[in-house]
């Protein structure tokens, strides 16, 4: 059973088991954002509070599979009063490590990608997920989530 | 008669190993195996008749005629219809649907209209009729269940009014239900309403006898019933066809192309156009004869007797810890079985049986409408087939404990 342990890290399964950051923020002054996978059918919903271009706090809420809570409960975790633009860097970081191989990054011409910077922390528990490619949607649900709750904050 | 206990050995994938388990698939609601007959018949075309039907004068392209054509009279047949061409090709039951909703409903629904489906039905007897009822304006009606998974025919007849179609699954690809076509259509008929069935997961385990169904339409798709993708049928009462316009337009639907309009082909012509998969025909006849030799009836007692077993395993191990949709009684349903164990997201449940080399599958199973009546984003289904045996069932009920110490909350 390797490759599933290597997919379930104990954190992960913390995070799962008692995740962080659960309910829901007053809205307004809260925004709330919601995401779905098409394929399960999880939800996610988030509630985040910005001051001064900061995360001031995020709520979760939704169901679905060890990989989709735990990452939302990370991810929760993570960004905690982070400014906005660092918020978009970490995700793009996240995202990186779930979809970048290794071998594409030995091969490129161009600069390679930096390595995953030690920021990402508790969530890189889940780079064990690119190697399960149907459970990629599940671990960055509530990223991509969140990065349009973001967007919408522009618009 | 029972089936022969080394099916097995007919089916090539099913000697795979996967993950350093023998494979246990248990997924055959989504698509079936194929024996090796059929990846034979195949084979054969290619290699020895391959050419476009109905154009050559030559010797291959005759042969290949004949051959797709014979598959049409034996897949007739198969379905207790007398009539080839009753019997069009399509490319899955998806496309049958679009096909029905398209010709027959494009021209013969408008507002105030209504068409009858159920809570239980697949997206691909869902879909079609909501894109033809944004233009059109028609309603659309859904038969409820009862608590136990069935259909709840008291309301029937009172939703029946105005109805001018109903379109039903004579076999839930989530609950297993068996649905009791013939009844649903003589009251359907007697209110004024069309037929159309969806055999997608009947056709393949059951005998299927059109007329006993008494249904003016039946879609199924190949690739469920040991033949190959890329191949469905719609069969349909040959006045009713007739009466429906073309589908799709190009080559070989047509008799005459003017420079001011086109004169349809004859049935079932009419709604081929283009190259049909021929290849794919003559696996699906393949396929039939495979079913015709191990004998349908037998199939459905297999199944009946299997159903039971993974019933009563289940059951008996996990007893309150375990939740199994549809009806209880194996004599009311096939072998398709949507499971809740201990809260273990499905996700979760099909990735720890994949370790072990067991295939099931998690998700909506495309009917995002009846998720919601069970109140679930999601089931696990593990679904069975005349290949599968007792083993299969004991790897799954095995393996469920191991989800359970891992995930259950
Ligand atoms: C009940 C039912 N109807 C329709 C379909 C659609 O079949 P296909 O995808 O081959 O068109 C399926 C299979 O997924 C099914 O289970």
């Amino acid at each position: 059973m390797s490759g599933l342990e290597e997919l379930y890290k104990e954190i992960i399964l913390d995070h799962y088991r008692n995740p962080r950051h659960q309910g829901e923020l007053e809205c307004p002054p809260a925004h709330k954002t919601e995401g779905f996978n098409p394929l399960c059918g999880d939800e996610v919903s988030l509630t985040f509070l910005i001051e001064e271009d900061s995360i001031k706090e995020l709520r979760i809420a939704g169901q679905g599979c060890s990989i989709s809570q735990a990452s939302a409960s990370m991810m929760a975790a993570a960004i905690q009063n982070k400014s906005i633009e660092e918020v978009r860097d970490l995700s793009r970081e996240f995202k990186a490590m779930m979809s970048i191989h290794e071998e594409t990054i030995i091969n490129a011409d161009q600069e390679p990608v930096s390595p995953v910077a030690l920021t990402l922390g508790d969530l890189e528990a889940l780079k064990g997920v690119v190697k399960f490619p149907v459970r990629i949607k599940c671990a960055t649900l509530s990223w991509n989530t969140l990065l349009t709750g973001l967007d919408d904050l522009d618009t | 008669m029972t089936l022969p206990s080394d099916l097995k050995h007919r089916f090539p994938l099913l000697s795979q190993v996967v993950n350093g388990h023998n494979i246990v698939y248990l997924d055959s609601a989504a698509s079936s195996q194929k024996p090796d007959c059929v990846i034979d018949a195949m084979n054969h075309y290619y290699e020895t008749i391959n050419a476009n039907v109905h154009r050559g004068a030559y010797e291959i392209a005759a042969q290949a005629t004949e051959e797709m054509e014979q598959a049409r009279k034996r897949i007739a047949n198969f379905i207790g219809c007398d009539s080839p061409h009753e019997v069009v090709f399509t490319k899955n039951a998806t496309e049958s649907f679009n096909l029905i909703a398209r010709s027959w409903g494009g021209s013969n629904l408008s507002q105030g209209d209504a068409v009858l489906i159920t809570d239980m039905e697949h997206h691909a007897n869902i879909v079609p009729w909501q894109i033809l009822s944004a233009e059109k304006g028609f309603e659309i009606r859904w038969l409820p269940l009862t608590p136990d998974g069935l259909l709840d025919l008291d309301q029937l007849d009172q939703l029946l009014d105005g109805v001018k179609m109903v379109s039903v699954t004579a076999m839930s690809n989530v609950l297993g239900t068996l649905n009791p076509i013939s009844e649903i259509a003589e009251r359907a008929h007697a209110a004024g309403a069309l037929v159309a069935v969806d055999g997608s997961q009947y056709v393949p385990h059951l005998p299927t006898d059109v007329h006993e169904l008494q249904a003016d339409l039946l879609c199924f798709t190949g690739h469920k019933m040991c033949g190959p993708t890329g191949i469905g049928v719609l069969w349909g009462r040959e006045e009713l066809l007739d009466s429906m316009p073309p589908f799709l337009g190009g080559g070989e639907m047509i008799l005459d192309v003017r420079r001011d309009g086109f004169t349809a082909n004859e049935l079932p012509h009419k709604f081929e156009a283009g190259t049909p998969p021929i290849a794919e025909i003559i696996g699906l006849g393949a396929a039939v004869d495979f079913l015709n030799s191990l004998g349908m009836q037998n199939v459905r007692d297999h199944e009946i007797a299997l159903t039971d077993y993974a019933l009563r395993s289940l059951n008996d191990r996990y007893g309150e810890e375990i939740v199994i949709h549809g009806p209880s009684d194996p004599l009311q349903r096939g072998g398709v079985i949507s499971l809740e164990y201990r809260g273990v997201h499905p996700h979760d449940l099909s990735q720890v049986l994949d370790q072990r080399g067991i295939c099931i599958r998690a998700g909506h199973h495309c009917a995002k409408p009846l998720m919601k009546e069970l109140g679930v984003p999601a089931t696990s289904r593990a679904s069975m087939y005349l290949y599968n045996d007792e083993s299969d069932v004991d790897a799954l009920v095995d393996s469920l404990e191991s989800a359970g110490e891992m995930f259950a909350l």
